[in-house]
């Protein structure tokens, strides 16, 4: 592991999203306990931890995914440039739309690929044109690596893609509502070796343009993609630190049982 | 009764042949009951099954051949001048069956003997008088060709009956002998009785076909015999309903089909989007607490009889329409109309609508949602956007069920509809459906060798008919719709 | 709102969260509106609920009570018992018409005795009164023949338009275009009920007896209807149950996967849905025309009811089979039980109570059935009570549903009420199965 850190390089970009004693609470469940993360433009930040640590929790905090949940109350203070995003005046619609999420299971809708793509411009207002939104889609499969495979086939649906590709197309639909921050939630557990190597890739392809927040419980694969990463145990943050150091030289003793495989 | 005593004969029989059987077997076996292939109570089981359930079979299969045997056979005897004079085969032999049924009765209470209801002749005694005497009631005098035939008809059936209790009793005693014979402890008591109960099973899974092909064949006999009375043409292409019984009525489909598709439109009008926007709002928007409470309420409005829907409308829901919509407008003055109708059918149908609606929204995978949601779109967005496209054809096959529902619903069209059959746009003018002609021309005393009642069997099948299209292709979308989610 | 810039790529907007662009503001509108149709959707719903219960409600909680006149009635013995013995069989021979004018007579009587003025003739008092009152008499009568020559306190039945008019059916303005009642009666009955010679009480005759002729709305009753339903349903079960659960344990436990099992699972989700009055035609060519089976007989209604429950009852017996896990049938397999005895011990006595669940829907439907039970001619005007089950499924009779469509057939307006009446004693028994079915389902709900 030592050799990937060499090659990485970490340009510390500004923060663009910081968390402040964030508690989650299902019911009577309190399964996030105080965390405080900053997370950085232009970075790839990846969240690892055994299941149900709470990492998943956490990442739907951040653009408020919990709220479709009747049970879940959130504390703490989460804010996006500046802004805390659970301001009353705040509309989780809006803020979605800054804060693209992409899913575990690809779920891209029974529709054709361009509409999958073209759903969020669309809700949002993004084109004034079909020639625009054209542009858009096309844009943007090209930034999630479908275009070529798609271009053809526009018109057929979106379920008919491979694994891959679907999630591929499930990334494209994110892009497209121009985010500033996308959340990948284990983005790549569905999906087999060689379709895990090309969403990977992309990421690192994503994080010039956005600032990147992944979930994943293969610590190769955080350490692939990402520049920082933050461990999670039983609800709490552990360590948070740059992905290099987080693998070779962690500070906290659970960090170091997970990463050699004795918890998890 | 001597058939019940037949049955209860075989029955008695049965019960023996058990207490029998079970003890051979355990004497076969030297008192051991282990040493049997099967428990005691299969070996005396097996014997009554094979006594009792073949006799039984093939006194259903006679009960049912017999008359149409005596029928074919008596009917020979009828001239065909009896037959111009009443007007059909069908009418002359009702009434050889009533005359038939009359001497019985006669018997029975001593205004006969046995030989006098064999010998007498309408030329020495007044038959008509002689069966009111005991409560037969005829509609007119016994003619010698019809006595004849009766007599005839009740010999045929004695015979018959004779002939039935000795092959029933005969077969009972065959099997118990034939089984009792083959009981020894070697004997694979229980594999026997396994298979015939398999049997047995079998036989009750098919009484859904038998009753499919009943309802098809009582309905084709009888629209067949209708179209040998009116020609088809004018029935399926007529445009007037006006049925009249001293004939030259005119039985054209049209006007009945068009209330049925007016009535049926106003209702989906009602039931879908109430259907649809309540199942919607349950299942994405309502709070526990209102979900609780509100779904078991409309889901009350499902087990509701239609017949309550029907005085509903006719007292309620009529009268109201009338006074404050229909009379002000002055667009009639009637208070059954298809409206009142159409909007009583759609209240019933909208639990029917919002079931089946909720079931296919809840099969919408969360994660559709969860995908919406994660690209900033409102609840509403991903409905309309998302849910209710996946769960199209779902909606759709519950929407054309509905539809089957509102085509073959009688209750409310009887009491809310009216009975004059029009083509009209007028939806606060009355108007009929092929329902309430069905029963319009099969209550009452019916002739059923006339045109007006046999019109019935074929509006029927022409109901039948629609709503199995409808349904076939509503389950056949449905079901396809699930298997795209499982 | 900047969206693209050159080359059409988009470019992550700087918009602040907290405030609303107009655009938000139109979506979140739009959401609100669509909410609203959704709540106003269920309100619809839940209204014509709460109207369907109150229009018959309203119309028909008043047929439980009755109007009743109350007066002395001198029984004759020269009229009634002429041989002078008190003999009931003699007494036999005279007729209701000989205690009509006796019924009337102590009427007028009692009117004068009151000391009320009236200008009616002795007639129209005498139609104050039900056309049921003589037979009402005469029925206490016979079953006391000590009363003759005695002086007796009856309550008769009033007219159906006296028992309007205290539950407001007949007005002032509505008895000076009524040929069955004029105002001066009205308020002679007004003034009978100050006098408490007019009262109305419960009126279990209402449950009780039977069907009454289109006169004398106040006499009907729902005895005969009940009855006849109650038949039915013996019927249904005893034919529904057995080859439903057969049916049942065939499909889903021994039959092979062939055509003859599709033919039989598509016959069975059709006839679910196939219209009843198709069910009715079946029953009058089948049973009545083809089998020779008496008309207006509960043995017909319950076969064709039967033949209609089926579909229910063999889905809800499926449905609990299923919900048995296999591990029950592997225990039981196991250790040497056939595939049958493992059915009939183990699998069918834990699916019991869904089937009975599934089996009391099925006859609540049943019950309420109306449409397929009037071609075969449950419609008849039927005075007779049914004898005891097994002649009497063979008995003309009413049903509960027909009975009401047969009242709202007539012309008298006090059938409407007694209508309403009839369907609030359905509803109460569909509300009493419906509640035991739910009760059974909580009671011996398993969840594995």
């Amino acid at each position: 592991m030592n050799d990937m850190s060499v090659s990485r390089d970490v340009d510390t970009g500004e923060i663009k999203m910081r968390a402040r004693g964030v508690e989650v609470f299902y019911g009577d469940t309190h399964a996030i306990k105080s965390v405080d993360v900053d997370i950085e433009d232009k970075t790839v930040t990846a969240f690892i931890g055994p299941s149900g640590c709470g990492k998943s929790t956490f990442l739907r905090c951040l653009n408020r995914m919990n709220d479709t949940i009747d049970v879940a109350r959130v504390k703490g203070e989460i804010t996006l440039d500046g802004e805390d995003i659970y301001d009353p005046k705040v509309d989780p619609v809006q803020l979605r739309a800054k804060v693209g999420m992409v899913f575990q299971k690809p779920n891209p809708f029974p529709k054709s690929i361009y509409d999958n793509v073209a759903y969020g411009p669309r809700i949002h207002g993004l084109s004034t044109s079909k020639g625009e939104l054209d542009e858009i889609v096309e844009k943007s499969l090209r930034r999630a690596a479908l275009w070529d495979e798609a271009k053809d086939r526009l018109q057929e649906p979106g379920t008919g893609l491979s694994g891959g590709q679907q999630q591929r197309l499930c990334i494209a639909r994110a892009v497209a509502t121009n985010p500033e921050v996308l959340l990948m939630d284990e983005p790549c557990s569905a999906l087999d070796p060689i379709a895990t190597a090309q969403v990977e890739e992309l990421i690192d392809e994503l994080r010039t343009r956005y600032s990147v927040v992944i979930v994943t419980h293969s610590m190769q694969q955080a350490a692939r993609v990402s520049q920082k990463t933050a461990f999670f145990h039983l609800g709490e943050l552990v360590e948070y630190g740059e992905t290099g150091k987080i693998f070779t030289n962690p500070d906290d003793s659970r960090t170091e049982s997970y990463i050699t495989g004795r918890i998890g | 009764m001597p058939l019940l005593w037949t049955v209860s004969i075989i029955l008695a029989l049965g019960v023996v042949g058990y207490v029998m059987g079970r003890k051979r077997a355990v004497a076969t076996a030297g008192g051991n009951a282990r040493i049997l292939h099967s428990l005691p109570g299969y070996y005396g089981t097996n014997v009554a099954i094979i006594t009792i359930v073949p006799a039984l079979l093939v006194m259903a299969v006679w009960l049912i051949i017999q008359p149409i045997l005596v029928e074919t056979r008596v009917t020979e005897m009828i001239p065909a001048s009896a037959i111009e004079e009443a007007g059909s085969r069908g009418l002359v032999m009702s009434d050889v069956r009533r005359v038939a049924g009359g001497l019985d009765t006669a018997i029975e209470q001593g205004a006969l003997t046995e030989d006098e209801a064999r010998s007498i002749r309408t030329e020495f005694t007044n038959v008509r008088d002689t069966l009111a005497g005991v409560g037969v009631a005829l509609g007119s005098d016994v003619t010698p060709e019809v006595l004849s035939a009766a007599q005839r008809y009740r010999e045929l059936s004695r015979s018959g009956n004779l002939f039935m209790t000795i092959t029933l009793l005969t077969l009972a005693a065959l099997g118990f002998l034939y089984s009792y014979a083959r009981t020894n402890r070697d004997f694979r008591a229980r594999n026997w009785v396994e298979a015939s109960v398999l049997v047995i099973l079998m036989l009750a899974s098919t009484i859904a076909i038998l009753t499919t092909v009943g309802i098809v064949l009582s309905m084709l006999w009888d629209s067949w015999n209708f179209f040998q009375l009116y020609p088809w043409q004018q029935f399926f292409f007529g445009l007037e309903w006006r049925p009249s019984f001293e004939g030259g009525s005119e039985l054209g489909l049209i006007p009945l089909l068009w209330g049925t598709m007016y009535i049926s439109l106003i209702a989906l009008l009602v039931a879908v989007p109430v259907g649809l926007f309540a199942a919607v709002y349950m299942a994405e928007y309502a709070s526990k607490r209102v979900r609780s409470f509100a779904k078991p309420l409309i889901e009350i409005l499902a087990g509701i009889p239609t017949i309550v829907y029907g005085l509903f409308a006719l007292i309620t829901v009529g009268p109201m329409l009338r006074d404050y919509f229909a009379e002000p407008l002055g667009l009639g003055s009637s208070s059954s109309s298809v409206m009142t109708a159409g909007i009583v059918m759609g209240i019933m149908l909208i639990p029917f609508v919002s079931s089946l609606s909720d079931d296919i929204i809840n099969a919408v995978p969360q994660s559709l949602r969860d995908g919406s949601y994660g690209l900033g779109a409102t609840q509403s967005e991903t409905v309309k956007q998302v849910i209710l496209p996946a769960a199209l054809p779902g909606i759709v096959g519950a929407i054309l069920l509905a539809a089957s529902r509102a085509i073959g619903e009688t209750m409310i069209v009887v009491l809310g509809a009216g009975a004059a059959g029009r083509i009209d746009l007028n939806p606060f003018e009355a108007m009929t459906t092929v329902t309430v002609k069905i029963v319009g021309q099969l209550t009452g005393d019916t002739n059923f060798s006339s045109p007006e009642a046999l019109v019935a069997f074929a509006l029927g099948l022409t109901l039948f008919v629609i709503t199995l299209g409808l349904n076939v292709l509503a389950l056949y979308i449905v079901r396809k719709y699930r298997e795209q989610y499982e | 709102m900047s969206v693209t810039t050159e080359g059409g790529a988009p470019e992550p907007r700087r918009t602040s969260l907290l405030e609303l662009d107009a655009r938000t503001r139109r979506r979140n509108r739009s959401e609100a509106r669509f909410r609203a149709y959704g709540l106003a959707a269920v309100t619809v719903a839940v209204m014509a609920l709460v109207l369907l219960l109150v229009s018959i409600l309203s119309n028909g909680l008043s047929s439980f009570r009755q109007t009743f006149v109350s007066f002395p009635i001198t029984l004759d013995a020269d009229v009634l018992d002429p041989s002078g013995n008190r003999n009931p069989e003699e007494m036999q021979s005279v007729l209701t018409f000989s205690y009509g004018p006796l019924v009337q007579q102590a009427f007028v009587d009692h009117v004068a005795a009151l000391g009320i003025e009236t200008d009616l003739p002795a007639s129209a008092l005498g139609d104050m009164i039900s056309d049921q009152a003589p037979a009402q008499l005469r029925a206490a009568v016979l079953s006391n023949p000590a009363m003759v020559g005695e002086t007796i306190d009856l309550q008769l039945l009033a007219n159906g338009r006296v028992d309007g008019v205290f539950k407001g059916r007949v007005t002032m303005e509505s008895a000076e275009r009524d040929a069955l009642i004029s105002p001066e009666q009205l308020i002679l009955a007004e003034q009978l009920r100050a006098e408490g010679s007019i009262i109305t009480r419960f009126n279990w005759d209402f449950i009780t007896a039977p069907d009454a002729s289109g006169q004398r709305p106040e006499a009907a009753g729902l005895g005969v209807a009940i009855m006849g339903s109650f038949y039915m349903m013996l019927v249904v079960l005893a034919f529904a149950l057995p080859i439903g659960v057969a049916a049942s344990i065939y499909l889903e436990e021994f039959a092979p996967k062939n055509r003859l099992t599709d033919l039989i699972e598509v016959n069975i989700s059709n006839l679910a849905a196939v219209p009843s009055i198709v069910f009715g035609i079946l029953g009058l060519a089948i049973f009545i025309n083809f089998a020779g089976l008496p008309q207006s007989a509960p043995i017909v209604g319950g076969l064709v009811l039967t033949l209609m429950t089926l579909p229910t009852i063999i889905i809800a017996t499926r449905a609990s089979l299923r919900a048995v896990p296999p591990s029950i049938r592997e225990a039981a397999l196991g250790i040497g039980a056939s595939k049958m005895q493992s059915v009939f011990h183990h699998v069918l006595p834990l699916a019991a109570p869904g089937i009975l669940t599934g089996t009391i829907i099925g006859l609540a439907q049943a019950l309420g059935e109306t449409a397929p039970l009037l071609l075969i001619g449950m419609v008849a005007f039927v005075r007779e009570y049914p004898a005891a089950p097994l002649d009497g499924l063979f008995d003309p009779a009413s049903a509960l549903p027909v009975q009401v469509y047969s009242w709202t057939q007539r012309s008298d307006p006090a059938f409407v009420e007694r209508a309403s009446g009839a369907i609030i004693v359905l509803l109460v028994f569909l509300i009493f199965m419906n509640a035991m079915a739910v009760l059974l389902r909580r009671r011996f709900e398993r969840r594995w």
